[in-house]
């Protein structure tokens, strides 16, 4: 006799245990057992993802630390280039957001809709000011010719009075032909960071769009708030980067 | 194997989200303190602190992290699995960032 | 598997044993492209001079096979058809925690390789499976940005499937399931999965960068503009160190499995196993500078990889003790599985201990670059790799097709790639230590004979693996019916019937012995005659 037989015996006895566990509410997938199980592995399944995203930037902060560190003037003059209020004003954005994002969850938890769509509807505004601001930072580097790889110049470094408002605030020397090369790879990271971190930001905003949608139809606030809750995880960690994006690129030196 | 009874399914059950709901009040006051520390970040940058600057920078976007990690994130009422995995994240990271930057580091030193 | 017939069912199901049968194709489909450049190589060096093919041509052609060959078959090639397969069983489980993003996953590395097979008709790259810069970012005008694009792409395949089996181990073992009565099969893969997760994710924002560089055209990694080569090697070797046992490790799960299997005793030192499983994958996290050593490192960092990476090699020892010391007194057959298994024993041995050879920076210096490399890690990955990956495959060919293969014909395969195998690579040794450097198209006439030698293996080799191809096609419609457990092996999946269920168990199974239990398997035996 095969070994099937052993297990079809169980069918019978399973039935009564069965019945008394799977009340299967409507969004628990047939493969999970218990709809914790699902939440469960749905929220330890983005922490992963989450782990991916941390090494993917990682190469980048990798990148960026050994450069800064072997060619630190040119660095600190190009980032003398960024206005310290739109970088200011874009953390203080996206940390809002994670509080407004924060609520959402919360609001989701206490199925209060209203309030989950309106911290939804916050969160995706703050998001696009965000990308606002990025987009005025961006024009004036392309204004100013400081895009590597596109007529890049490396004029205000050279001569740093030939550009009288980042003059006026710094006084920087000009830089030594060789260093002020440098500055190219300085903005090379600089994009390469703050883009894939815009990239991330408007995946971020498209996903919430869907959110704001499905919110408005009732369908985080049954008790089902594992997707707000894990978009949330998503959504707090890109304002970390940009948490540790902002010193870095901005700040490195603003003193005389 | 034999057949699976309720007490089996215990153990599933007892890994239920015990679903911590964090508390408003406690968003409000970690989103004051970060913007406090976003202030203090760029005043930092105005002072001269040689080799400080640095230190100082990464010192408080690594504070705003762990506040956001812990309270925004939900980690501080999650599982010892949450908190191994964000663990061994940061872990990772480090040994890419450390390592290769010791090579940069000791490059230095020379042939001995 | 599911009853659903139609191509639309195969392409949108979430079933998890269907997703690998997919792969299944779809991976051998791409060995025989690696295995068809790499018979061009073999071609090629038959003769000193570069005759069958430009010298150029022959760059595109070493670049291909490796590409195609460990992005493209080794790196899915157990997890995503094997481990697929039965992981979710193993643990007790009706699926994989996320069904749809294993889809995905497939999908991903069709996409993947449909791209770089683009790339490949439409030019190729010639800068080797290793892109160094600036050479890749600068000096070429090969399709590296398209190719740089598939292998991103097929990176993601891999984290999503490393990403599935963490949360499915984690979450989904069945009631009794306790983390050290899982079969070690389990335990690999688990290894395997968190270097995926973690590696690939550097090996993505490398091509990036590399894609980056070449539109752009400023100096991340070009000397000339600034930037540093050793850069890219850094961060490039991050992922692609611990990629070797992303590699090995599930294969080395297989092996487990067969071994108890086949000497019909439990796996000597369970635990010393399982753990050197996981500190295989922490500690090859530590070692990818030993592929820099002649690259300008600092002398430090030579010091310290190279200690580094012969800790490595300790636990993977570890793991060939204790499959040495299964069979040690036990019941020992020899079907397929264990032929290919015996084969992978000693050919890993050879190939990890040259692996000793290298670790030592001062033999590297003279051995990189040389034929000695070539060798050493073929001797691992394909003595070792693809042998576990067939001894798999022929393991739970009845479990997952419900048919057993035609045994003396396989047992015959398995014998003729042994053979083949040896013939290929052994001569590549003495030809790496006499001073042959790899990746050129000629090379001087003393090293004809040991050339030639190989190249007779390569081709008895390829008769190797063109025959199960041929066997098990066949057995699909011919092959005898196995049954639920032809091996009387322990383990969740030999319980249940061959093809499973779509839902693997009619019910969730509650877990009371321990794995490799044979007694236990004895006394369901019994039980079973008793009642009937």
């Amino acid at each position: 006799m095969s070994d099937s037989q052993v297990v079809s015996n169980q069918v019978v006895v399973h039935g009564a245990a069965e019945g008394a566990h799977h009340e299967h509410l409507p969004y628990q997938r047939h493969h999970f057992e218990t709809y914790a199980q699902q939440s469960d592995a749905t929220n330890f399944a983005m922490w992963l993802f989450l782990l991916t995203e941390i090494m993917f930037f990682g190469g980048l902060f990798t990148a960026y630390l050994i450069y800064r560190n072997w060619y630190y003037p040119a660095f600190v003059e190009a980032s003398h280039q960024l206005q310290i209020f739109w970088g200011t004003a874009n953390t203080a954005v996206l940390i809002t957001s994670s509080f407004t994002m924060a609520m959402g969850v919360w609001s989701a938890e206490m199925k209060k809709k209203g309030a989950l769509v309106l911290c939804l509807v916050i969160t995706f505004i703050l998001g696009i000011v965000f990308l606002g601001i990025k987009t005025i930072e961006y024009s004036e580097k392309i204004e100013k010719h400081h895009v590597p790889g596109f007529h890049y110049s490396m004029q205000s470094f050279l001569n740093p009075q030939s550009d009288p408002e980042v003059y006026k605030e710094y006084k920087d020397k000009p830089l030594p032909y060789d260093m002020a090369r440098h500055t190219e790879i300085y903005f090379f990271l600089y994009f390469a960071m703050t883009g894939m971190h815009a990239l991330h930001m408007i995946i971020g905003i498209a996903i919430l769009g869907f959110m704001i949608f499905r919110a408005r139809a009732g369908a985080y606030t049954t008790g089902h708030v594992t997707f707000v809750e894990n978009f949330g995880l998503y959504w707090h960690f890109v304002d970390i980067i940009w948490i540790y994006l902002f010193p870095l690129l901005y700040l490195i030196s603003r003193h005389q | 194997m034999s057949a699976p009874h309720d007490k089996d399914f215990e153990s599933i059950e007892q890994h239920e989200h015990e679903h911590h709901i964090v508390s408003p009040r406690i968003y409000l006051t970690i989103v004051c303190v970060l913007l406090i520390m976003t202030g203090l970040t760029v005043a930092a940058s105005y002072v001269e602190m040689g080799i400080f600057n640095p230190i100082v920078a990464l010192a408080i976007a690594a504070f705003k992290m762990i506040l956001v990690v812990l309270f925004f994130m939900h980690v501080k009422y999650s599982t010892k699995l949450t908190k191994l995995t964000v663990g061994a994240g940061v872990f990772t990271f480090l040994i890419l960032v450390g390592m290769t930057l010791s090579d940069y580091w000791t490059r230095a030193w020379g042939r001995w | 598997m599911s009853k659903e017939k139609g191509l639309l069912s195969w392409l949108l199901t979430g079933d998890h044993k269907r997703i690998a049968m997919l792969y299944l194709i779809s991976i051998t489909f791409f060995f025989f492209i690696g295995g068809a450049l790499a018979g061009l190589i073999r071609l090629e060096l038959l003769t000193p001079q570069s005759d069958l093919m430009a010298t150029d041509t022959y760059n595109k052609v070493f670049s291909m096979h490796g590409i195609i060959m460990i992005f493209f078959f080794l790196v899915p090639s157990v997890p995503a058809t094997i481990g697929n397969f039965v992981i979710p069983i193993m643990v007790g489980a009706k699926d994989l925690a996320l069904p749809k993003v294993n889809l995905l996953s497939w999908y991903l590395y069709v996409a993947a390789g449909i791209l770089g097979l683009y790339a490949m008709m439409t030019g190729g790259v010639d800068t080797g499976w290793t892109f160094t810069t600036p050479l890749s970012t600068h000096y070429l005008n090969t399709n590296v940005v398209t190719t740089g694009l598939a292998i991103f792409i097929a990176g993601f395949s891999s984290i999503f499937t490393g990403l599935n089996f963490i949360v499915t181990i984690h979450k989904m073992r069945c009631p009794g399931m306790t983390w050290f009565r899982l079969p070690l099969f389990v335990w690999s893969n688990y290894a395997a999965s968190i270097l995926m997760v973690l590696g690939t994710p550097v090996l993505a924002i490398t091509l990036v960068l590399v894609v980056l560089e070449r539109v752009a055209g400023i100096g991340v990694f070009d000397p000339a503009k600034g930037g540093d080569p050793l850069l890219f090697q850094h961060l490039f070797w991050f992922y692609s160190h611990p990629a070797v046992y992303i590699m090995i490790l599930p294969g080395m799960g297989v092996i487990s499995e067969t071994v108890s299997t086949f000497s019909r005793k439990r796996v000597f030192g369970y635990t010393a196993v399982a753990f050197s499983s996981v500190a295989i994958a922490v500690f090859g996290f530590f070692v990818w500078a030993h592929h820099m050593f002649i690259m300008g490192i600092s002398n430090y960092s030579m010091l310290v990889f190279s200690l580094l990476t012969m800790l490595v090699a300790v636990p993977s020892a570890i793991k060939i003790f204790n499959w040495a010391f299964t069979l040690y007194k036990g019941s020992i057959t020899f079907e397929t599985p264990m032929l290919y298994s015996f084969g992978f024993m000693g050919l890993f041995t050879i190939g990890g201990l040259t692996g000793v050879f290298l670790a030592s920076s001062g033999t590297d210096i003279h051995l990189t670059e040389t034929y000695f490399i070539v060798a050493h890690f073929h001797f691992v990955m394909v003595g070792g790799m693809l042998m576990a990956f067939l001894a798999g495959v022929h393991f739970w060919w009845p479990k997952m097709t419900g048919r057993m293969y035609p045994e003396k014909i396989s047992q015959l395969a398995a014998l003729i790639t042994f053979i083949g195998f040896n013939f290929t690579f052994f001569p590549q040794f003495i030809l790496g230590t006499l001073g042959m450097p790899r990746r050129y198209a000629t090379y001087p006439p003393e090293f004809q004979v040991l050339n030639v030698f190989s190249t007779a293996g390569a081709t008895i080799l390829g008769v190797g693996y063109l025959l199960p191809i041929l066997y098990l096609t066949w057995s699909l419609k011919y092959g005898e019916i196995a049954g639920d457990n032809p091996w009387q092996a322990t383990g969740l999946e030999w319980q249940i019937q061959s093809p499973p269920l779509t839902e693997n168990f009619p019910s969730i199974p509650i877990m009371d012995h321990e794995a490799y239990d044979y007694e236990w398997l004895e006394g369901q035996k019994e039980k079973v005659a008793s009642v009937g």
